[in-house]
């Protein structure tokens, strides 16, 4: 796995004037390979969803480049931004705020469809094809978000994220509002869909025991840098950063020892 | 300081309007000193339990309970001028999201001067110096100054500390927590945490602890109550349950956990949308 997908140089996000100048991201490299899950661990305000913006081109970034399978999409517009878009979807936190509780679960899912400029027949399979992939009924595409469950609700906005058959997926925290027997189901789903379709992921979370099962490597942020990068098993259990260690050492052990 | 259980609670059923139970026949004890938690998901009826506890339930829940006894007195009768003189005073409540608990346009001293003026229990200076003891019970740096912050000048974890020392203002034997660091990051988390923990052994209140997380839990809790659909399915000292869980809920859930035993990427266990735990034997350990 030396395809680098997505390639972070260098990216600074000022926000702020003068006195109150702000770096929320300071000179952040990150590489993406083809296939593989990378997972970015950090507190609130290091900069992470910041940097998940930057990726997502829905913020230019003060300086620095964002490379996308070899080629710099910075300052991407108009056509070439929505042909980009195809590429790189994103699943959000709370499906309650990113799914729109007057849309059924399959006009949900057909919307970035739409946007894509895919229609007709084809876009009915695609719509299908997605409540297929993430294990929903097909019956559900009739259904509204408030006549699901929590962990369906996020089926859903996966199944929306998947079905322009993104190569690159940014998910936000996408199991904290869960509960943990649901964040499993949700989990599983996610690996079941990288093993089918290949797609990688950026897995941004605050909790490490849930970015080390998942990712493949593990990259911590603090105050808009990142502090330290390796995979989870050297994360977990030989942290150079003092930052990781304090990270490790706050997770809640499950019983005294 | 009365040497009775901080809360005894004893055949608590609770259903909201005429809907089915939501709770169904809860037996659960803490005793002065001790940290016990109530672990569940979603819908398990914990956080039922624990506005019972305080007499905060909604007028469209029928209560049925043999017995709920908090510092040793009879509450379950209790009208809603009654309850208002145990709310804050014996008991406690500290909630999830210490913004929604706090008065924006209040400095913190005076919000947690207030819970003594509405019961009387301090004239003014009294008050005042009572406020800052509790900014230093509840370790907040820089007290003195920090009396006349706003809410919206503290970073959480400094707004959960008020929460906490607005609860304790009027040294409660118990005290509620639901959720009180789920908002939190990790590392404010361990020192709310750490708090909680040490004004237990400073003031000797009984803590009933409300958390869907089973590390939080497992770090924090003397013994636990496990529930599953409205029912305790298991209970016992923390090590017990989580240790070697009996239940086969208890363990399910453990299993659905993303922990460092699990093989990264495998599959983790999933417990199934069908009632089949309720369905199965519940051993009920009334801990001695």
């Amino acid at each position: 796995m030396s395809d680098v997908l997505l390639n972070v140089r260098g990216v600074t996000q000022q926000f702020g004037h003068g006195a109150r100048l702000f770096n929320a991201l300071n000179d952040v490299d990150l590489a993406v390979h083809r296939g593989e899950t990378v997972g970015l661990v950090g507190e609130s305000g290091c900069g992470k969803s910041t940097l998940a913006r930057a990726i997502l081109l829905m913020r230019k970034p003060t300086s620095g480049a964002i490379e996308f399978d070899g080629e710099d999409v910075t300052g991407l517009r108009g056509s070439a931004l929505r042909r980009h878009r195809r590429r790189v979807q994103m699943v959000f936190q709370d499906p309650n705020d990113s799914l729109d509780p007057r849309y059924s679960v399959g006009r949900s899912i057909a919307e970035p469809l739409a946007a894509a400029g895919i229609g007709g027949e084809e876009r009915r399979r695609r719509v299908r094809e997605a409540i297929d992939q993430v294990g929903l009924p097909q019956d559900s595409a009739t259904r509204y978000s408030h006549e699901l469950s929590g962990g369906q609700r996020q089926r859903v906005a996966i199944a929306r994220a998947m079905a322009v058959r993104p190569e690159f997926v940014v998910l936000d925290e996408p199991t904290s509002a869960l509960d943990v027997s649901v964040q499993a189901q949700v989990l599983n789903l996610l690996v079941d869909i990288q093993r089918d379709t290949g797609v990688t992921y950026l897995f941004i979370s605050h909790n490490l025991s849930v970015v080390h099962h998942l990712a493949h490597r593990v990259v911590v942020m603090q105050a808009g840098k990142v502090v330290e990068e390796g995979t989870g098993e050297q994360i977990m259990t030989a942290p150079e950063h003092p930052y990781t260690r304090t990270l490790i050492n706050s997770m809640p052990q499950l019983y005294r020892t | 300081m009365s040497g009775a259980d901080s809360l005894t609670i004893d055949g608590l059923s609770i259903a909201y309007g005429d809907g089915p139970t939501a709770v169904s026949d809860i037996c659960l004890r803490v005793r002065r000193g001790e940290i016990v938690g109530v672990i569940g998901e979603s819908g398990s009826g914990k956080s039922s339990v624990a506005l019972a506890a305080l007499g905060l339930l909604p007028d469209s829940a029928r209560i049925d309970s043999q017995q709920m006894l908090i510092n040793g007195v009879e509450v379950s009768d209790f009208s809603e001028t009654q309850w208002a003189a145990v709310r804050g005073v014996e008991a406690s409540m500290v909630f999830q999201e210490p913004m929604s608990a706090l008065n924006p346009c209040m400095r913190i001293g005076a919000q947690i001067e207030e819970v003594l003026h509405i019961h009387g229990l301090a004239d003014k200076r009294t008050a005042k110096a009572r406020a800052l003891e509790m900014l230093r019970l509840v370790q907040m740096p820089d007290p003195e100054r920090r009396l006349r912050y706003y809410p919206h000048q503290l970073s959480g974890g400094q707004r959960q500390r008020v929460v906490i020392a607005i609860a304790m203002a009027a040294n409660p034997s118990l005290l509620v927590a639901d959720e009180p660091t789920t908002a939190l990051d990790v590392t404010v988390q361990a020192e709310i945490l750490d708090l909680i923990r040490s004004l237990r052994s400073e003031t000797n209140m009984g803590v009933l602890f409300i958390s869907h997380d089973l590390g939080v839990i497992g770090q924090l809790c003397d013994r636990v109550y496990v529930m599953y659909r409205g029912r305790v399915v298991e209970s016992g000292t923390t090590s017990e349950v989580l240790g070697s869980p009996r239940h086969p809920y208890t363990q399910a859930l453990l299993e659905s956990i993303p922990r460092p035993s699990v093989t990264v990427r495998a599959p983790l266990a999933v417990i199934p949308a069908d009632n089949r735990f309720a369905d199965s034997p519940i051993y009920l350990e009334e801990a001695s």
